[in-house]
């Protein structure tokens, strides 16, 4: 039997960063049309980000990871939102309207999937990046100059030509660097990066992920990179968290994830993602689908489609307690006995 | 040989601008029960081959012929047989299914269209086959395709397009719309279809993995052009073109040691 300490302890899973963003039992409630009611989309969700850490929030949809991320920026004006979101000390969800509209972009900024549809096709490269300063009362000067100094940073060819250049002349692959370059030219702390390569083409992706780990490392930036590609975070992350029905059920570090993960929903997703440098006979295939948000199965949310359940997964949510260096919320490894034992068994 | 595409070009228009030339000379083909695989990047073609596959759209040059039929030109009775032989799996099972059909409707209507069953007793007990054959409960073939979720919808697409027995079966990202957890079952099941039914799988997708794990052979494309095509050992042991070997490098692998070793040989190699 492993050691298991029944308090989670956030040191442990980020032993040497300072953190600089620790969310505690972060709960989003989403309204169901005008009828009054709400549907809890994410259910207490725990962790911390330290200082320039690359953090890996997996998840399918509808598994809360979206809405888990942009709350931490507050973007969804009908969602309510309760517990605590710790950034270098404050207390975001306490904040008014007004400051938090300030720390976005200039402490925490964001990124999305679609960079078509977040750039306006009607203003110049130059005035897009440049506008997070100049509405902090920055001169148009040095708004301009240092915007190119990003767009240079993160290497679009003739920055300088191209500042006066409209978003449908650039390749997707560019107007995804100047998206990024809007994000980062406020100098923010934390970037979450929501899907930014999943609309890109595989050498495009590539190459936005190798500029985002130069960016990070550089910058000393945090990245909360949101994707449901285990390739990606496989690369790219430190850390990963994997969510499922509104809940972390999983938190560690990459390689001790990969290597052995600890939650059967983790284990499956490994196991069901073909691999382009190995042959495999037949994919495992996790039965079923992710519940629905208004029709979560009672104790794991997971026990329908586990295949290491047992008697007490239908009955009790399990807590996401530390296991070694990770966190895990599954009733196998909380320390308790029951009847099967699957630590014992070989390999995950 | 059950398909053949000799050298077929195609144009869109692009009003004010000049046609823009999305295929140029594509040759390829398939046999009876092999999966084959389409790969390349967005624009690169892969869809209009599969368009031109089906007779959904005509190439402006070239000629498709399907076990003896001229597919370009074909009419009346070649063109019913063709249209039973080959079938389709789009990529958004929430958009191609119709929300006012019940499952049984959807399922069944190859087989009132091409009047292979005469009657609705029977017809209902070959949609009920072909549930279970795909995985769906036939309990369920009443309901309607809103309370089913991706994969189930994506289940009932197949089923509707197998119902009627085709040789062919071309699939356009048929995966890429569903859940992680959900495409393993997708893959799994058109894999087991391709092998009971002997059926030729003609599979569009950008996701190199899931083409290595289910296409025996692979054409990969780019800008219009078959840049390369080959048995999957060749393609993905020893690829020739500079195009394929990029193209596989840029592959994220889901696992950390052999994922960062691959991106830092390949982040030297562009340095040199």
């Amino acid at each position: 039997m492993r050691t298991v300490h029944p308090m989670p302890d956030q040191s442990a899973v980020t032993p040497l960063r300072q953190p600089l963003v620790t969310v505690d039992k972060l709960t989003v409630d989403m309204p169901l049309g005008r009828s009054g009611s709400s549907v809890r989309i994410v259910d207490g969700v725990d962790f911390s980000i330290g200082v320039g850490e690359r953090v890996a929030l997996v998840g399918e949809s509808g598994s809360g990871k979206s809405l888990t991320a942009r709350a931490l920026m507050r973007l969804d004006r009908l969602a309510r939102l309760s517990g605590r979101v710790d950034f270098d000390g404050t207390d975001l969800l306490k904040l008014s309207d007004r400051d938090m509209g300030r720390l976005r972009g200039s402490s925490i900024a964001m990124v999305f999937q679609d960079p078509m549809s977040f750039l306006d096709p009607l203003m110049t490269i130059g005035d897009q990046v440049a506008e997070t300063l100049r509405i902090r009362g920055v001169g148009k000067a040095e708004a301009r100059k240092r915007a190119l100094a990003v767009l240079d940073e993160l290497g679009v060819d003739r920055a300088a030509e191209r500042l006066d250049a409209y978003p449908h002349e650039f390749s997707g692959g560019m107007r995804q660097r100047v998206v990024l370059a809007m994000a980062l030219v406020g100098e923010p702390r934390l970037l979450i990066a929501d899907e930014p390569t999943t609309a890109l083409d595989v050498r495009v992706q590539d190459q936005v992920l190798d500029l985002l780990d130069d960016v990070s490392a550089r910058r000393g930036l945090a990245v909360l990179f949101i994707t449901h590609d285990l390739g990606v975070v496989a690369g790219f992350a430190e850390r990963v968290m994997v969510m499922y029905s509104g809940r972390i059920v999983e938190d560690g570090e990459v390689a001790s994830v990969f290597a052995k993960p600890s939650h059967p929903y983790t284990q499956g997703l490994i196991k069901a993602v073909p691999r382009i440098d190995q042959d495999l006979n037949t994919l495992y295939a996790i039965p079923g689908a992710p519940p629905p948000p208004l029709a979560r199965p009672n104790g794991c949310p997971f026990h329908p489609r586990c295949d290491q359940r047992f008697e007490r997964c239908d009955k009790d949510l399990p807590a996401l307690l530390q296991v070694g260096l990770s966190r895990v919320a599954c009733h196998l490894h909380d320390g308790q006995q029951h009847d099967r034992h699957p630590h014992d068994r070989k390999g995950a | 040989m059950l398909m053949s595409i000799d050298s077929i070009a195609k144009s869109y228009n692009a009003f004010p601008n000049p046609p823009a030339k999305v295929l140029h000379d594509v040759t390829l083909k398939v046999d009876t029960g092999e999966a084959i695989g389409l790969v390349g990047e967005s624009g690169s073609g892969k869809s209009t081959i599969a368009k031109c596959m089906l007779a959904l759209i005509r190439p402006e040059a070239g000629a498709i012929t399907y076990d003896g039929i001229d597919v370009i030109h074909a009419k009346g009775e070649d063109l019913r047989r063709f249209r039973r032989e080959v079938q389709m799996v789009f990529q958004d099972p929430y958009g191609s299914l119709n929300p006012r059909m019940t499952v049984e409707e959807l399922i069944g209507e190859g087989l009132l269209i091409h009047k292979l069953e005469p009657t609705a007793a029977a017809r209902r007990a070959r949609v009920a086959e072909m549930m279970e054959m795909v995985g769906l409960n036939p309990n369920d073939m009443d309901r309607y395709t809103r309370s089913f979720s991706g994969g189930q919808r994506q289940r009932i697409a197949i089923a509707r397009a197998l119902v009627i027995r085709p040789r062919i079966l071309v699939c356009d990202e048929p995966v890429a719309a569903l859940d992680v957890s959900v495409q393993a079952q997708v893959i799994n099941l058109l894999q087991d279809m391709q092998r009971k039914l002997n059926l030729a799988i003609v599979f569009v997708a950008h996701d190199l993995a899931v083409v290595r794990h289910l296409c025996e052979r692979i054409v990969v494309l780019h800008k219009g052009k078959v840049v390369e095509q080959g048995t999957r050992e060749q393609i993905f042991d020893n690829p020739q073109m500079p195009y394929t070997q990029s193209l596989l490098a840029a592959v994220p692998v889901p696992d950390p040691v052999v994922g960062r070793a691959r991106r830092a040989a390949r982040r030297l190699e562009t340095a040199n």
